[in-house]
Parts: C-alpha cells; sequence; structure tokens
C-alpha cells in the first residue's frame, strides 16, 4: 500500500474512532457544566502535524462523520473543521512553530473558532429561540476545558500517525544544525 | 514546482468549501425523506452498534469523571434535599386529604379516573450518545422502529419529562431534550395548595440557547401568582382534532425564580427540570399501546 493510501486509512479510522469515543463517552461528561470536543482538537492537531491539505481534508471527512451521527444539517460541521484543518496547516507551513506549547494555543484558538463558527452558522440558518448571554460564558468554558486536553490529544494523534509523519521541526532543526544546515560556521 | 504546490491546495480547499456548501443547501432544500437525510438514517443506524458498545465500554470512565464532580455537589443536595423533603412531608399530608375529596367528587360526577400515561407502553432505551454542542441538546439511543419507537413519540426518565423522538431509524432513534432550543412543551402549574390561585395555569416550556440548565415557563398571564416551588407538569390534551405529543401530567420541573417584574413584562417564570438531562443513562419512550390510534389526528407539543 502507498504512503499517501495508508495515510487516508490512518485518518478515517482516527476520525471515526474520535467521533465514537467523543458521542459515546466524551459528550457525556461535563466538566464546568460544559463537555469537552475532540473533533477541533484532532483536526488541529492534524494540519499541525501533516500540512493545510491533509488538515482540510481530515476536518471535511469529520465534520461530515459528526453531521451524520448528530443528525445535523449535512455540511454545517465540514465547513467549520476543514477551515480549522487548513488554518493549522498553514501554520505549520508558514511558520513551523516549534514551541511544546504551541498545541495548547492551537487547540485553544481552534475551539474558539469552531465554538464561534457553529454560532454564525446557526444565526445565519435561523434560531426560533431567545439566546441568552451566558452563551459566551459557555464557549468560554469550552475553550478552557479543550485548552486543557490539547496536549494530550495532539501527543495521541501523533502517536497515531507516527510512521507517516515528515520530520517534527524541533527534530528537523536540531538535525539541520548538526549537519551544518543551520549552523552559524557553516555559514562563515 | 511551488506554484504547482499552491495551486493544487488552493484547488482542494475551494473543491471542499464548493461540496460542504452544495451539501448544506442540498440538506436544507429537501424535506425529511429525501436523499441526504435517508443517507444520515442508514448510516446512523450502521453506526449505532459499533456506538452502543463503546457506551458500555466507555462506561467506567465516564463514572469516574463523573464522580468528582458529583462529590463536589453532593453537600450542598444533601441540605437542599433536607430541607424539599421536610416540605414535600408537610405537602403530601394536605394531598392525602385532597386525593380522597377528589376521588369521591370523581364518583360523583362519575369522571374516568384513569391515569395519565394509560395506553401506553414504555420501551427502556439505553442512552449510547450525545451531542456535545450547547447548540444541539440530543441523545441517541439504541432502540428504533423495531421496537415500536416512531418521530414524535415522549421520552421520560424516573424523574420526568426528558424529551421527544425526532428521528428513528430500524434500531437506534435521536431524542431532542427539553433543553434544546428548538423543543417547546405546553405545561401546567400544579402548586402545592391546591387552592392557590397558579394551579392549573397553562404556559409554554422552552430554554435559551446557552444556558441550558434555566428552562422558562413562557407565555403565562400577567396576573398569574406564581411562586418558587409550584410544579410543573405536561398540559397535554386529549382532544380528538389537537392531540398533544405528551400526555398530561408528566412532571417537568419546580419553579426556581418567580420575578414579578419579569412576570408581568415577559410573562415568564423560570424553572429547573426535575430529571438530570445531563446525566442520562437510561430512558423511557412512550409507546402508544396497540389499542390506541391516533395517526390521524393533529398533534400539538
Amino acid at each position: 500500500m502507498s504512503d499517501s493510501a495508508q495515510l487516508l486509512l490512518r485518518l478515517a479510522l482516527l476520525a471515526l474512532a474520535t467521533v465514537i469515543v467523543q458521542f459515546a463517552g466524551v459528550s457525556q461528561v461535563q466538566v464546568f457544566g460544559v463537555s469537552a470536543d475532540l473533533a477541533p482538537l484532532v483536526v488541529a492537531s492534524v494540519g499541525l502535524l501533516l500540512g493545510a491539505v491533509p488538515g482540510a481534508i481530515m476536518g471535511f471527512g469529520m465534520g461530515l462523520l459528526v453531521d451524520t451521527v448528530l443528525l445535523q444539517t449535512l455540511g454545517v460541521s465540514s465547513l467549520i473543521l476543514l477551515s480549522l484543518g487548513y488554518g493549522a496547516g498553514r501554520l505549520r507551513e508558514l511558520r513551523d512553530p516549534a514551541s511544546a506549547l504551541t498545541p495548547i494555543a492551537v487547540g485553544a484558538a481552534a475551539s474558539a473558532l469552531a465554538a464561534i463558527g457553529f454560532s454564525l452558522m446557526q444565526f445565519l440558518l435561523g434560531v426560533d429561540a431567545p439566546v441568552s448571554l451566558l452563551l459566551i460564558r459557555e464557549i468560554l468554558l469550552y475553550v478552557l476545558v479543550n485548552a486543557i486536553i490539547a496536549l494530550p490529544v495532539y501527543g495521541l494523534v501523533r502517536r497515531a500517525l507516527q510512521p507517516l509523519l515528515p520530520d517534527d521541526p524541533r527534530r528537523r532543526r536540531r538535525r539541520a544544525y548538526v549537519t551544518g544546515g543551520l549552523s552559524p560556521l557553516s555559514r562563515s | 514546482m511551488y506554484k504547482q504546490t499552491v495551486r493544487r491546495r488552493r484547488a482542494v480547499l475551494a473543491l471542499l468549501v464548493a461540496l460542504s456548501l452544495l451539501l448544506l443547501t442540498a440538506y436544507f432544500g429537501e424535506s425529511s425523506g429525501g436523499g441526504l437525510h435517508s443517507l444520515q438514517r442508514g448510516a446512523l443506524s450502521v453506526l449505532a452498534p459499533v456506538q452502543e458498545g463503546a457506551s458500555r465500554a466507555l462506561k467506567p470512565f465516564r463514572d469516574f469523571a463523573g464522580w468528582f464532580g458529583d462529590t463536589l455537589d453532593a453537600r450542598g443536595e444533601r441540605d437542599k434535599l433536607r430541607s424539599e423533603r421536610n416540605r414535600l412531608r408537610r405537602e403530601v399530608i394536605g394531598a392525602e386529604t385532597a386525593r380522597r375529596e377528589n376521588q369521591q367528587l370523581r364518583r360523583l360526577v362519575a369522571l374516568d379516573n384513569s391515569g395519565s400515561l394509560e395506553g401506553f407502553e414504555p420501551v427502556t432505551a439505553r442512552v449510547i450518545g450525545r451531542s456535545p454542542t450547547v447548540w444541539y441538546a440530543t441523545i441517541n439511543v439504541d432502540k428504533g422502529t423495531g421496537d415500536g419507537l416512531r418521530v414524535d413519540q415522549p421520552a421520560v426518565s424516573g424523574d420526568g419529562l426528558v424529551g421527544k423522538v425526532t428521528a428513528v431509524t430500524r434500531g437506534a432513534a435521536q431524542i431532542t431534550l427539553i433543553t434544546d432550543h428548538t423543543s417547546g412543551v405546553s405545561a401546567k402549574v400544579v402548586t402545592p395548595v391546591l387552592t392557590a390561585q397558579g394551579n392549573g395555569i397553562t404556559g409554554l416550556v422552552q430554554t435559551a440557547v446557552g444556558n441550558p440548565q434555566d428552562l422558562r415557563l413562557d407565555f403565562i398571564p400577567r396576573r398569574a401568582r406564581l411562586r418558587e416551588g409550584d410544579r410543573i407538569v405536561t398540559a397535554g390534551s386529549r382532544s380528538d382534532k389537537l392531540e398533544s405529543l405528551f400526555p398530561p401530567g408528566i412532571p417537568i420541573g419546580v419553579v426556581t425564580r418567580a420575578d414579578e417584574e419579569e412576570l408581568s413584562q415577559f410573562q415568564r417564570v423560570h424553572i429547573r427540570a426535575y430529571a438530570d438531562l445531563r446525566k442520562l443513562d437510561f430512558v423511557q419512550i412512550l409507546v402508544p399501546g396497540s389499542g390506541a390510534d391516533s395517526s390521524d389526528r393533529a398533534q400539538t407539543p
């Protein structure tokens, strides 16, 4: 099996496992009155690890699966999650962040964007019920809970995709330094 | 080479966005019996057994995580329950007297004394999934059309009303909870003191997006005198022409805040649901018994 086929298979299995664990387990546990949401975290992690195109594809597929399992309007979650995957992937491609805290920041940003995007989509599609200002508190708590679990989720995603991953930014820089690529000595 | 990569990346993004918008438009435009809806239900029925297995396997982890929160809440809950027990004890004595009087009066006017759930056969179902977003309060259960479930049937727990069935496949169903923003239940007030003015007042139980723990009883008369502790039950109606989805008398919740200003301006009081909708493991769906046939009647919430 080629590398791309293997990668697609792994991404599909990862998406399926995430959705099942989310709805059968994580959604039913409340911390500070809200549930964590694995979908934006996993999609952002895939974007960070693999780049913009795999991130967008993972976001689209995961969104489709989420909407299917929840019998929601098809396409809403896909649109939001593919943007997150693409954004996280572009961050990797343009900035190549090496800090160990990057997954937390990206996870929190992805969760905030997912919550705001989802709310905007609901407003665009029409809401019949009153909307409480406490929605903002719910979104903030949701982002906080997701930020707490962002690092372990990133670690699990990296482990699941390990054999097919391009080099880790820190390892790549270390190797480039040792072999002379980034060494100030080699430039002189 | 670089330009080709950029072009490819943009093409993939444009394609996926277009596909999402196409799906969204098509799904929104079609009826609930359309192709995409059927595909969705088909996928749900395939995934339901997997979800059920995962739900059972993950139960110990859920319980473990829930234990921490429960321990923190337990102390406050204990004190609240003690005072509630004392209040209920007093009310039971009054209610017993009223019940005896009621029975005698019913006999006098020859009214039907049947219970509100008579004619229904409750089907117990295990909760196998739950929506994580604040916008949708839905759960998935492991029973479907094969067990007699149909769309719009009410779902209850041991404590009170939970919601209604909104989608159903052969082996699974989706229940929209009363805390979902699309939900509305016609309800009436049952005061502890039967002679109180609030008794029998009807309204609509709704929720506000973002605050699912706080249900509202809307559209009640401005001059209604409701108090904290008044109970809310389903109003129901058994009229031949406009039958309610919910049978009458199912407990919904208790009034937690009845602000006079809010009552006169917005015709609203706040209530807390009896059923703990965050921790549901099993629910019962009220399936009409074999004798009941209400398919040709119009229905209201």
